[in-house]
């Protein structure tokens, strides 16, 4: 779908809203709709909002009033805390373990990987579905469809041999020991971008021929700007896909120079103490690791919805 | 047209345009499954060269009480998870459908899945934590007795498989919703028509129309629940006793605490099969390909 039609539609959805017939009509029929929606969405929000209250909480003021709805003691503590900015003193007086945890670097380490990924991953996965889509030539479906199967393979089946490679390759704990297994390209991606590239428009294309450009000059200067938006969005679906990322990146980036964040939260959950368990601190943790995310969405909220949507009935 | 652009066979530009992906997929797809089913076949602790033993691994998992028990609980995961998650993503469907254009409530519902499931199951485990979370202070308060969600054999499973709802219902109700507004508009004009109430036309119109969708979300959403394993490491690891050792994280146990890569990669082997299997028979099932509507 192009994104001239997809916004036609979008116009359209918000023109006819009113007269909608999908819409419901019935007074009472809309209250109570509505009133759904409003638990669904505090349902949805209460949670993260949680996460956020304990985050700035003063760990051990917080145990006296767990049902306080605003953060208890208001405090900047556990933030600097996971962020290894308060001293082991300060971090145990305010109820945190004082042992040293980084989550600055294990951001910056899953900051890197992550766009490392992305930006190999759909370029190559960009060519691909260029040959698959606008290229004429004996066996391409076949082939298409042997890159397909791929998916059909669970995770963890291709984790134990992947593993076993990188081990001989000895890049067990580097970043690019997480990334390389993703970065050629995913059955995912090449799919997609195989279905943005069948909407360019194909006279451009034979244009481009006539006048003897190569495909290369094709592909790069016009096929690929054609569906651009489209790329951007598939990009920050896999941004935030390996942004969250967890068993892959727990087996093979195991040192404090190649932990991702979602690794590190992990450790950071096991060695709390039973009994006296740092939740602010582990909260503020989670919320660092959430924040880009939350930040990519406030931006293209509306273009990854889209995206999500029309994966499905493509 | 399509021949003039293609004057000849275009496969020289093709095959350098593939190089990278076919790289990627030959060196970690393909390598790795080959490289896997011979693995299933051996024994192999990482350390000493794999020694080939037949069908021994498949006999000794046959024979192990822990892989049969883990089959179990991630059935029962599977069927609590894919059931409350189809039922309450589908009325979310409807209702975004039936009241709201709303893309910011769009936005909202599809937010848990876009955060990583190691943040959702942390905030989840501090909810529902024994002392001190919120939910049991809230049953604490109104008088009722505490419920161990994570730490209780009874709740861990049904609990993990609750906290995975939360993060996936947005995402499914959002497939289903663009479902539902390819529906024709005319259908509902004809349905208000004849007088049928919001249940009657849920019932038989919304319904049979959505099907192939419907199908198509079932699918993945049980190949997908199948596979569960964040939520599990961060959260019980496997226990209280072994009541939420779930396939994938029996593997991962099997190969990287006990270093049994063989036994490990026989394992997978079941479970790919497993899935396989049961993809193509909801196929069948749900005549996923068919559609009640013309389109």
């Amino acid at each position: 779908m192009s994104t001239s039609t997809r916004t036609k539609r979008v116009k359209k959805v918000r023109a006819s809203s009113a007269e909608d017939p999908a819409m419901a009509k019935s007074p009472v029929s809309k209250f109570f709709g509505r009133l759904a929606l409003a638990i669904v969405v505090i349902i949805t929000l209460f949670p993260i909002y949680w996460m956020v209250r304990t985050a700035f909480s003063d760990n051990r003021a917080m145990f006296g009033e767990p049902l306080s709805l605003l953060p208890v003691d208001f405090t900047l503590g556990p933030i600097e805390r996971v962020l290894g900015l308060a001293t082991p003193d300060e971090a145990i007086a305010e109820g945190g373990s004082g042992a040293s945890i980084n989550f600055g670097l294990y951001m910056l380490n899953s900051i890197i990987t992550a766009t490392l990924i992305t930006v190999f991953q759909i370029a190559f996965s960009a060519m691909a579905a260029y040959a698959f889509a606008l290229l004429k030539w004996k066996g391409r479906d076949a082939v298409f469809n042997l890159f397909l199967i791929a998916l059909m393979v669970p995770v963890i089946f291709t984790i134990l041999p992947n593993f076993v490679l990188i081990k001989e390759l000895g890049l067990l704990n580097t970043i690019i020991g997480i990334a390389l297994p993703a970065m050629f390209m995913t059955p995912f991606a090449i799919f997609f971008l195989r279905q943005f590239f069948f909407g360019v428009n194909l006279s451009i294309i034979e244009a481009a021929v006539i006048d003897g450009a190569s495909q290369w000059r094709i592909f790069s200067r016009i096929a690929v700007p054609l569906v651009w938006p489209q790329i951007i969005t598939l990009a920050l679906l896999q941004f935030i896909f390996y942004w969250n990322d967890y068993l892959w990146p727990l087996l093979v980036g195991t040192t404090e120079e190649s932990k991702l964040i979602t690794v590190g939260l992990g450790i950071f959950r096991s060695q709390t103490p039973a009994g006296n368990p740092d939740w602010a601190g582990l909260m503020a943790g989670a919320l660092l690791a959430a924040i880009p995310i939350f930040v990519l969405i406030l931006i293209f909220g509306k273009q990854i919805v889209g995206s999500i949507q029309s994966s499905g009935v493509k | 047209m399509a021949a003039k652009v293609s004057r000849d066979n275009q496969i020289v530009p093709a095959m350098l345009f593939l190089i990278p992906a076919s790289i990627g997929f030959l060196a970690f797809f393909l390598w790795p499954t080959i490289r896997g089913i011979y693995l299933s076949f051996t024994d192999y602790n990482l350390l000493r060269d794999p020694t080939f033993i037949g069908f021994q691994n498949y006999i000794d998992i046959f024979n192990d009480a822990v892989f049969w028990r883990s089959m179990a609980v991630t059935f029962q995961y599977v069927f609590i998870n894919v059931g409350l998650q189809t039922v309450i993503a589908l009325a979310l469907a409807v209702l975004m459908h039936r009241f709201t254009r709303s893309m910011i409530i769009r936005g909202v519902v599809v937010l848990p899945y876009l955060i990583a499931n190691v943040i959702v199951a942390l905030v989840w485990f501090w909810l529902a934590d024994y002392s001190l979370g919120l939910i049991n202070a809230v049953i604490d308060g109104i008088g009722l007795n505490k419920i161990g969600f994570f730490g209780s054999e009874a709740w861990a499973m049904p609990t993990i498989a609750f906290v995975n709802v939360w993060r996936h219902v947005g995402y499914t109700a959002l497939l289903l919703f663009a479902g539902l507004q390819a529906i024709p508009r005319d259908v509902y004009e004809a349905a208000e028509v004849d007088g049928a109430g919001e249940f009657r036309v849920f019932r038989s119109v919304t319904l049979p129309l959505l099907r192939p969708i419907l199908a198509f979300v079932l699918v993945v959403t049980v190949v997908g629940s199948f596979q569960i394993f964040d939520t599990i490491a961060v959260t019980t690891g496997g226990g209280p006793v072994d009541a939420t050792r779930a396939i994938n994280f029996y593997i991962f146990e099997r190969a990287f605490e006990r270093f049994d890569f063989g036994y490990a990669s026989a394992l997978a082997v079941i479970l790919m099969i497993l899935l396989a299997t049961i993809a193509l028979i909801q196929n069948r099932l749900l005549r996923a390909n068919e559609s009640d509507m013309e389109r």
